[in-house]
């Protein structure tokens, strides 16, 4: 059975569809790549999975339950967690109390201030600091982190590597293989396809708000990809 | 002078205590309460009520209102106020005005329009005296060291409890607070809760040092406005020194004529308005 199955989802924004029937599994300790241009509907995708954005119960179904439509903090009471994209750390908190944020809801898990900071030792060096004096690498590992503290059993990554450097990006594809492997799904947004392929057992393409591909990244060429992320 | 001037920070804790509440629901959810004083108000009926037919003290009565002015501000804000969340910045205003008046019509209605004062049993004209010339008074002291007692609980609840992390977490970003599996609405009432809960101590003080009517409030409103506008937008000290500010100002002017107190007071505000329109410790720790 899939961990979370999404079934002919439409999202609007006002009178402006951004999704149109958007359909999606992904299993159990499994990585899905969401990848696209601009505009695609990726983040439309990720917050109407999460729960900011009012989506039809039945569209969207999580462990077997339909959770569309559910609050935000309902679904991290299920283990649906999202790193937003931009990775949106709180200024007036320090590096420690960001991740302190993301254990709001007490879900007992594997994850705990001291495995992410065995995770990501730099964040330790920083703890005291506010959360926004870290580089754009150090937020992301901060956000993805903080997202950890919530103990997900699916982790919604928006953007992983959008700003950051070629050299911070394989730093932060590592940790999502660490994660990966201790057995927490992930749904992985990016619009650089390089490393995400390597990461995921799953790619989905989204173009113009509908899935423009889909299937194992070693079944696709280049040139299917190019031609659905493009549309040419 | 310096007996004025004293007396003018003692005074100014009472306008730390009614603006604290206010600064704390501007903090977290960028609401104006425009009925903040009609609830101090409010406050200090219910302890005429329970000092009435129960026969208690009015310090002791705050066991009773403060709870019960928490349960109130709960429930305003989860039954009403949520209501006008993510519609811009007037609907609450409105909302809130309106609750102003029906609060002030209600309390004339129940109360009639005479003035009414809490009496504390002899604690409010005892005084303390400090060398031969100055002398101050038992109540008010106790006045603003409460106020200083309640922004150092305050201060342990926001930067040390995870509930007070999540009410800066949803003053910094409320979206992302959200993903993170804070539940706004239920925060958003507990803030009211907490805001109310301090007004109720604000509004019986007040009820103790002063007389009051079913008027009162937005004088009170308007008092708190000021300290929390030259103590700087969302700075929990700076409330406190705001309100001292205020007091010093309105004690200074009363002294040269008995007319120009309040006027004192608003000159003040004024001056820090066109000087320093950010307050005097805006850049100070935030509450959010």
């Amino acid at each position: 059975m899939s961990l979370l199955s999404v079934r002919n989802l439409s999202a609007f924004y006002g009178s402006f569809q951004a999704l149109f029937d958007v359909s999606l599994e992904a299993d159990e300790g499994e990585t899905v790549a969401v990848i696209g241009a601009n505009g695609a509907g990726k983040t439309t995708f990720l917050r109407s999975v999460a729960g900011v954005l009012r989506v039809p119960a039945p569209a969207v179904r999580f462990a077997g339950d339909p959770v569309g439509g559910l609050h935000a903090h309902e679904l991290v009471d299920r283990g649906v967690v999202m790193v937003p994209e931009g990775r949106r750390i709180f200024p007036s908190l320090s590096v420690e109390e960001n991740l302190l944020v993301g254990a709001y809801r007490r879900r007992p898990g594997r994850w705990t201030l001291a495995r992410v900071y065995d995770l990501f030792p730099i964040l330790a060096e920083r703890r005291r600091q506010p959360g926004t004096n870290l580089s754009g690498g150090e937020q992301q590992m901060l956000a993805i982190g903080r997202g950890l503290m919530g103990n997900p059993r699916l982790l919604l990554v928006d953007e992983v590597s959008l700003g950051l450097a070629p050299v911070v990006v394989r730093d932060i594809y590592r940790v999502l293989r660490t994660i990966a492997a201790e057995g927490t799904s992930t749904l992985v947004v990016d619009q650089d396809v390089s490393q995400i392929m390597e990461l995921a057992q799953r790619v989905y393409c989204f173009r113009k708000g509908t899935v423009s591909l889909e299937g194992r990244p070693a079944d696709l060429t280049r040139a299917r990809i190019a031609a659905a992320y493009f549309g040419v | 002078m310096i007996d004025t001037i004293l007396q003018g920070l003692l005074l100014g804790g009472l306008y730390a205590l009614f603006a604290t509440g206010l600064s704390l629901i501007f903090g977290v959810m960028r609401i104006v309460n425009l009925a903040h004083g009609d609830l101090s108000i409010l406050a200090a009926f219910l302890a005429v009520v329970v000092v009435e037919t129960l026969g208690l003290n009015p310090f002791v009565a705050l066991v009773l209102v403060a709870p019960l002015m928490a349960a109130l501000g709960y429930g305003l804000q989860t039954l009403i106020l949520n209501r006008l969340l993510g519609r811009g910045i007037l609907p609450p205003i409105l909302v809130t005005f309106g609750l102003s008046i029906i609060i002030q019509n209600a309390l004339l209605e129940t109360f009639s329009a005479d003035s009414r004062r809490l009496n504390p049993g002899g604690i409010d004209t005892a005084s303390l005296a400090l060398g031969s010339q100055l002398a101050i008074g038992w109540f008010p002291f106790i006045t603003l060291a409460v106020a200083v007692l309640i922004l150092i609980g305050l201060q342990y609840f926001i930067s040390r409890l995870a509930v007070g992390r999540a009410f800066r977490a949803t003053s910094d970003d409320q979206e992302t607070a959200e993903l993170m599996g804070i539940d706004n609405r239920r925060l958003y009432g507990l803030a009211m809760a907490l805001s109310l809960g301090i007004v109720a101590v604000a509004g019986v003080f007040l009820g103790i040092r002063t007389t009051f009517t079913f008027s009162s409030g937005p004088d009170r409103l308007l008092f708190a406005f000021e300290a929390v506008i030259i103590g700087g937008l969302g700075s929990l000290w700076g409330t406190l020194v705001g309100g001292a500010v205020l007091g010093i100002a309105q004690t200074i002017g009363a002294k040269l004529s008995p007319g120009w107190g309040i006027l004192g007071g608003h000159l003040v505000f004024l001056v820090v308005l066109l000087l320093r329109p950010q307050g005097l410790f805006a850049k100070a720790e935030r509450i959010a």
